[in-house]
């Protein structure tokens, strides 16, 4: 996985509230193998006609360069699947801008090195309003946490941990597997103090 | 004694392997449960030639992809392939796999308590947003991501920040034909359905004590869906007594030594939560959704809103919903048409749902079709020892096998374009029961009330005269 500091993209208003991850991707893709890519199942139903044609009116169809997505509070929640972080990646998605998120979508963007971005209401109105006539240029700035849109330079949240793990490229297996002993030793600790946390065998 | 500590406390606190300085801690997985959907993680173990690192801790559940009918001979090579493909990596991981045939086989969070697989004091992952259910015993539960999933697999921990807390009391009795699912669905559209977010949930209260497990277990369900990270119950003789003797539950003197350590696990007097939220019993009414999220519900009895009357930055997305859906605002609830019904699913799908909405429909029709599919197979035998399949046979209902079908579609059990239903799941998002499906969620009583007279219904008139 590649870190990344500053993206220098084009940013689009998605200004919908509650985008959740089965809007994201429906699950009916979901069985499709990685290798294929999942950026063509991107927000599928909203993006697409009951035939699988791409809907003229809707932005995100005649705008390919863009980058970044600013959208309503409460995007990505709802179900765990993975798959919408896909695919926002594979449709070339570096990060997403909106006032909150859900817990394990945000979790799962920062493992697929896609930033989730989160600003103040009065922030995001002022976006909302900046790309209401359609997309821009933006800067994104991991370190300094800030979105320059023109001349407005709006700062957002990002937990430092994973400001680190977005910067580096980290990959927590690799990390993780420093600390066997310890995990080792957790072990042997718990099955001592709480034997009753291993299953029985079966009768 | 020190500092009074909540039961995230404790539990976090036996859990933690190490915590690093940036505050992330390292938390020791003590059951992992994976199933059809999971085929990414083992992909990535398998790209880095990794190995599960306690398979005697994870455990396998063909749900998502379940079929319900025909199961012996699955006609889309999609769905055969998924399952396949979950069997091949148990198989190559030497994984106890409960696969279709099995008589323990069933939805991931009803077969995890089931088979006492889901015990207090556990951390439990699973790569499902649901795996808040199993916090209903007491345990830390909470569903991650493909990449985290891959994680566990290959170290039995997790990376976490520690959520704040917040408690939910609920107190006093809970009004004829109301349950735990009007109590998740008024908290809800109550707080919003990020109301919660970035917390770990603990339900307390005289209400809280008086649920049954299959109650907790909605309770805890639904957490997600206020947007808690987990949510959970304090142990207690209830959870006790449905956990013991169940296959995987400590047995003998191993039972009474878990039990005093459960006890234990409830939060001490006087411990101090980030954020506290009181409820009365008395207030919540049987509930359903009429939007396009789960806080957009509402009593059976209420006006559809106004997008002009509801909170401005909520307005947009009521329009939207009711475009959606296809409702009128100022339309009641009550009375709206319904083309078929569903109760099933890792929310309501447990022996007590089906007895919940067999006491509406016994002896009664249904004025539309519908599916009833339980939570798992030992659900399923339970019921028909019961004789409640008949009870929804006759009255015009299909009883199919269990799995996670209709909630999520991914088993190919969709709700039609367009066609409006009343269902016991816990997602009304826009396409989640099949593109352009119109879902409301609500109680299995409730929906085998909508059944009864094809609309959205109070069950409580329903229920009268009956020993509910």
């Amino acid at each position: 996985m590649a870190g990344w500091r500053v993206h220098r993209g084009t940013v689009l208003g998605l200004p919908v509230a509650n985008i959740d991850t089965d809007q994201l991707i429906p699950a009916r893709f979901m069985s499709v193998p990685r290798a294929e890519g999942y950026g063509s199942y991107l927000l599928h139903d909203m993006r697409r006609d009951e035939a699988g044609e791409l809907r003229a009116g809707f932005p995100l169809n005649t705008h390919s360069e863009v980058s970044v997505i600013l959208a309503g509070r409460n995007f990505g929640s709802g179900s765990s699947r993975e798959a919408a972080v896909y695919a926002l990646v594979d449709a070339g998605i570096r990060a997403v801008i909106a006032p909150s998120f859900g817990d394990i979508f945000a979790s799962n963007a920062v493992n697929n090195s896609l930033l989730p971005a989160k600003v103040d209401d009065e922030s995001y109105v002022a976006l909302e309003a900046s790309l209401a006539k359609g997309p821009q240029d933006v800067i994104i700035d991991i370190d300094t946490r800030t979105v320059t849109v023109g001349a407005a330079k709006i700062g957002f949240v990002l937990d430092d941990s994973w400001a680190m793990k977005l910067i580096n490229g980290w990959d927590d297996i690799d990390l993780t597997r420093n600390h066997g002993g310890a995990i080792a030793a957790f072990k042997r600790t718990r099955s001592q103090t709480a034997g009753w946390a291993w299953p029985t065998a079966k009768e | 004694m020190g500092v009074p500590q909540t039961m995230l406390d404790k539990l976090w606190a036996a859990h933690e392997v190490l915590r690093r300085d940036d505050g992330v801690s390292l938390l020791w997985v003590d059951r992992h449960l994976v199933h059809e959907g999971s085929h990414h993680a083992f992909a990535k173990i398998r790209e880095r030639s990794l190995s599960v690192a306690e398979p005697a801790l994870t455990f396998a559940v063909v749900d998502h992809y379940a079929p319900t009918r025909g199961r012996s001979q699955i006609a889309d090579p999609r769905i055969a392939r998924m399952i396949d493909t979950l069997r091949s990596n148990a198989t190559a991981h030497g994984l106890q796999l409960f696969d279709l045939d099995d008589p323990q086989q069933g939805i991931v969070h009803v077969v995890g308590p089931e088979q006492g697989l889901t015990l207090p004091g556990l951390l439990i992952n699973c790569g499902d947003s649901h795996t808040s259910t199993h916090g209903a015993f007491g345990a830390l539960a909470f569903g991650i991501g493909a990449t985290e999933v891959a994680h566990v697999l290959a170290t039995q921990t997790v990376w976490q920040r520690k959520p704040k807390s917040m408690r939910i009391t609920v107190d006093g009795t809970l009004g004829p034909g109301v349950s735990a699912k009007d109590i998740a669905l008024y908290w809800i559209a109550k707080l919003g359905t990020d109301g919660a977010q970035g917390h770990a949930v603990e339900y307390a209260g005289s209400t809280i004590e008086s649920l049954s497990m299959e109650g907790r277990m909605t309770l805890c369900n639904l957490s997600i869906e206020g947007g808690a990270r987990l949510g959970m119950v304090a142990p207690d003789e209830t959870t006790f007594t449905y956990l013991e003797g169940r296959s995987y539950a400590p047995k003998a003197a191993d039972w009474q030594a878990a039990c005093a350590d459960w006890t234990a696990l409830a939060s001490d007097e006087g411990a101090g939560f980030d954020r506290e939220v009181q409820i009365k019993a008395a207030e919540i009414s049987p509930t359903v959704t009429w939007g396009t999220s789960p806080e957009q519900a509402l009593p059976i009895s209420a006006a559809i809103p106004d997008p002009a009357d509801v909170a401005p930055e909520k307005a947009a997305a009521a329009r939207a919903a009711l475009d959606y859906m296809g409702l009128t605002a100022g339309q009641t609830l009550e009375g709206t048409p319904v083309d078929q019904v569903f109760i099933g699913s890792c929310t309501n799908g447990r022996i007590e749902d089906l007895r919940a909405a067999a006491a509406v429909l016994r002896g009664r029709k249904a004025k539309v079709s519908g599916m009833i599919s339980p939570g798992s197979t030992q659900v399923d035998a339970q019921a028909k020892a019961e004789g409640l399949d008949r009870v929804f046979t006759a009255a015009g209902l299909d009883w199919v096998g269990s799995g996670c079908s209709m909630c999520v579609g991914m088993n190919g059990d969709l709700v039609g374009d367009g066609k409006r239903c009343a269902s016991s799941t816990n997602r009304n998002f826009k396409g989640r029961q099949g593109r352009g499906a119109r879902t409301h969620l609500m109680s299995p009583a409730m929906v085998a009330a909508a059944a009864v007279t094809g609309t959205l219904t109070d069950v409580r008139p329903l229920l009268r005269g009956r020993g509910a």
